[in-house]
């Protein structure tokens, strides 16, 4: 037995009000609720988890130290543009020497490579990106898209799962035949082309992958809330705030949401890593950001060039290609961790 | 059963209806100019082109009744031809591949489904006995490997697993190359003494006898095959492991033992048959994966199929070529779907009382 689990025992139990016993609240639940504490003791408790975690902070260090790791050319330039030593169209080697358009060097630099001029630490593609600072600011441009995605999809999720459950009848018919079709689409070529559509009016950036993405990415959480909502809005709680007259926007927003949402939201979170892999995928067929951006599947995507000569180049794919499978790992070790706390059926 | 087919069957109708709408839609985001160059041969040059084509395809009526005249066409003012309308046939015309979509799409189709074909097998196959062994082995090593090579499977993504084998199976050792045939054999194919029954490389091979034809055409997509399965492995290896699972902890399964079945029986004959029912679901995911996947994988390895059609198309913006392949693999989702749905009324009897 471990410590916290003889802690957890050796809690003080306390008398409800109808008699029974239960066990006193522990911090953790006080602050958090009961839900949220049995996600965290689960995530903590379990060593894939952990090491999930540990990924996905590292990363968002990443991105929050992307300055001071990665420093712009100067205050001036856009820091999403990966700089370009030259424009020659032969990709250079880990350790080449930095020699035009060199950006400040930062105060790690030295203690850290032993060199007292950049060198491009990843090598470049063709075009001279330098990998290394792609990856760096690749970092914030992956969490900015999966958090944005996951939000705006688990925000139209909520507005069309609600409806579909709560009022139900032909309102959810007509929104859940309306979700079938959009999942119809294999995701990837719907985000495709509707990217492909967007491009010409957003220009290249990330807005034409993130609009796609949300527009088909929506349908599961829909699905999973209306679930939840079928399912707590027959408690009676729900049933006397009806008696008294409550609206329908009060019950559903204050009495039954609230009380719902705690999967959709979960499941919404895990999905930030499948997110920013398939928006590297787009990157990476060239729906994406414009060259040099600072995306992941934008550097990988010069590799294409070279799928003959790709052992002298592997710099091009391995580094990123690296960076990417870590994000994705860190998020889907977490998800695993989850569903074990979640669908309790799945321990050991 | 027979009802329970009726009603899948009459809502078939209804998702395609949907979809159709859906990808309209999704053109309507463009202007009638944008649009009308999307019929043009070539880039317009000028207004009085763009004003032809907006009138003859009616680009600039109402919406509903351009949506009419893109499902089954109108005549054309001047010729007294019938042109344009997705239900025959007419997706417009491609800007990448300098053909007709429908055509491009045709011409390309054989290359994909011999991809497919010999994809789907393994998949199935091998997902499902990942699965299994998996959940007989049950918090063991082999288990704890099936389970992180489920994760690592699903945080690797396609793209960046392609290219790496390639490195490591073309550029560094040669072993199996990109494309579709080598050039002798593509010299093999298109010689007047080989005949092309099907039009799958591999098939065609075997039917006029020419092995080493044979041999090539799978040496070219052997990559793109495990390209294309190592995802769908790590999805079934999960589904089909939670399911076996769940069925050994079944009322039933502790009956069977407790009578002295065999283990060997137990997982065989008890387990194995119920737990695969829902496994029978992911079928159609499988297709979809497939669909999904070939657009990648036939990049990655220069594979000369539909996918990499559209990924071309779609980075040169020719929206019409990526369209008609949405509705193409829409059409085949949902049918996918249908069939499994079927199928598993089939498997379960108790999905037909619901």
């Amino acid at each position: 037995m471990t410590t916290s689990a003889i802690a957890q025992n050796a809690r003080k139990r306390i008398k409800t009000d109808d008699g029974f016993f239960l066990p006193e609240p522990s911090r953790l639940e006080k602050m958090l609720g009961p839900e949220w504490a049995r996600v965290i003791r689960g995530l903590l408790t379990n060593p894939l988890s952990v090491t999930g975690l540990v990924v996905v902070i590292l990363f968002i260090t990443v991105a929050a130290a992307a300055p001071v790791l990665a420093p712009p050319l100067n205050a001036m330039a856009d820091p999403y543009q990966i700089p370009r030593d030259g424009f020659g169209p032969t990709p250079q080697e880990p350790g080449t020497l930095w020699e035009r358009s060199v950006p400040p060097i930062p105060f790690w630099y030295e203690s850290v490579t032993g060199k007292t001029e950049w060198v491009h630490l990843f090598g470049t593609t063709s075009g001279q990106f330098d990998i290394y600072y792609g990856i760096v600011w690749g970092t914030r441009t992956a969490l900015l898209v999966g958090i944005l995605v996951v939000f705006a999809g688990l925000f139209i999720g909520l507005i069309v799962g609600s409806i579909s459950g709560y009022y139900g009848g032909v309102v959810d018919d007509i929104l859940m035949r309306i979700t079938e079709i959009f999942m119809a689409f294999p995701f990837l070529l719907a985000a495709l082309t509707l990217s492909a559509i967007l491009v010409p009016l957003f220009g290249r950036g990330i807005w034409p992958s993130v609009i796609a993405l949300v527009s088909f990415g929506w349908m599961g959480y829909a699905r999973v809330i209306r679930g939840d909502i079928l399912a707590t809005k027959e408690r009676d709680y729900v049933l006397s705030a009806r008696t008294v007259g409550a609206r329908d926007g009060t019950i559903l927003l204050r009495h039954i949401l609230p009380n719902a949402i705690f999967t959709t939201m979960v499941l919404a979170s895990l999905d930030v890593g499948a997110i920013v892999l398939t928006f590297a995928a787009l990157s990476f067929l060239g729906v994406g950001t414009d060259i040099g951006y600072a995306d992941w599947g934008q550097v990988i995507s010069f590799a294409r060039s070279y799928i003959l000569s790709l052992d002298t180049y592997w710099y091009i794919i391995v580094y990123p290609g690296a960076a990417l499978i870590l994000f994705g790992l860190g998020w889907n070790l977490i998800g695993d961790g989850l569903r074990d706390v979640l669908d309790p059926r799945m321990k050991k | 059963m027979t009802a329970y087919i009726l009603r899948r069957l009459v809502q078939l109708p209804i998702t395609v209806f949907g979809v159709t709408i859906l990808i309209f839609l999704m053109l309507q985001v463009l202007s009638p100019a944008e649009r009308a160059a999307l019929y043009i041969k070539d880039i317009p040059k000028n207004e009085a082109q763009i004003d032809r084509v907006i009138k003859r395809y009616g680009l600039d009526k109402p919406i509903y009744v351009q949506y009419v005249n893109w499902l089954v066409g109108t005549v054309d003012q001047d010729t007294g031809d019938r042109v344009g309308g997705v239900l025959r046939a007419d997706l417009g015309y491609s800007r990448t591949g300098r053909e007709p979509v429908i055509d491009l799409l045709l011409r390309r189709l054989p290359a994909t489904a011999e991809l497919a074909i010999w994809s789907f097998v393994p998949i199935l196959g091998i997902g499902i006995w990942l699965g299994i062994i998996a959940a007989i082995n049950h918090n063991k090593l082999i288990d704890q490997i099936a389970r992180v090579f489920s994760i690592v499977g699903y945080s690797f993504p396609t793209f960046v697993f392609g290219l790496l084998v390639l490195m490591l199976f073309y550029a560094k050792t040669g072993w199996f190359p990109p494309g579709r045939l080598s050039d002798w054999a593509v010299q093999v194919v298109s010689a007047p003494g080989f005949t092309q029954y099907t039009n799958l490389n591999s098939f065609d091979a075997l039917l006029n006898g020419r092995f080493d034809v044979f041999l090539d055409a799978l040496r070219h997509m052997f990559l793109p095959i495990i390209t294309l399965s190592y995802l769908s492995w790590a999805l079934l290896l999960r589904v089909t492991r939670s399911s076996m699972l769940e069925t050994l902890g079944q009322d039933y399964i502790r009956t069977a033992r407790a009578k002295g079945v065999a283990e060997k029986k137990v997982v065989n004959e008890h387990a194995r048959p119920n737990a695969l029912i829902p496994v029978a679901t992911i079928g159609g995911l499988t297709v979809v994966g497939l669909l999904n996947g070939v657009v990648i994988t036939e990049t990655v390895f220069n594979y000369p199929g539909l996918g990499s059609a559209v990924a071309a198309a779609a980075v040169s913006l020719d929206v019409l070529t990526v369209l008609g392949f949405v509705l193409f693999n829409a059409t085949l989702l949902i049918s996918a779907n249908l069939i499994v749905d079927v199928m598993y009324a089939f498997l379960d009897p108790r999905v037909r009382l619901r």
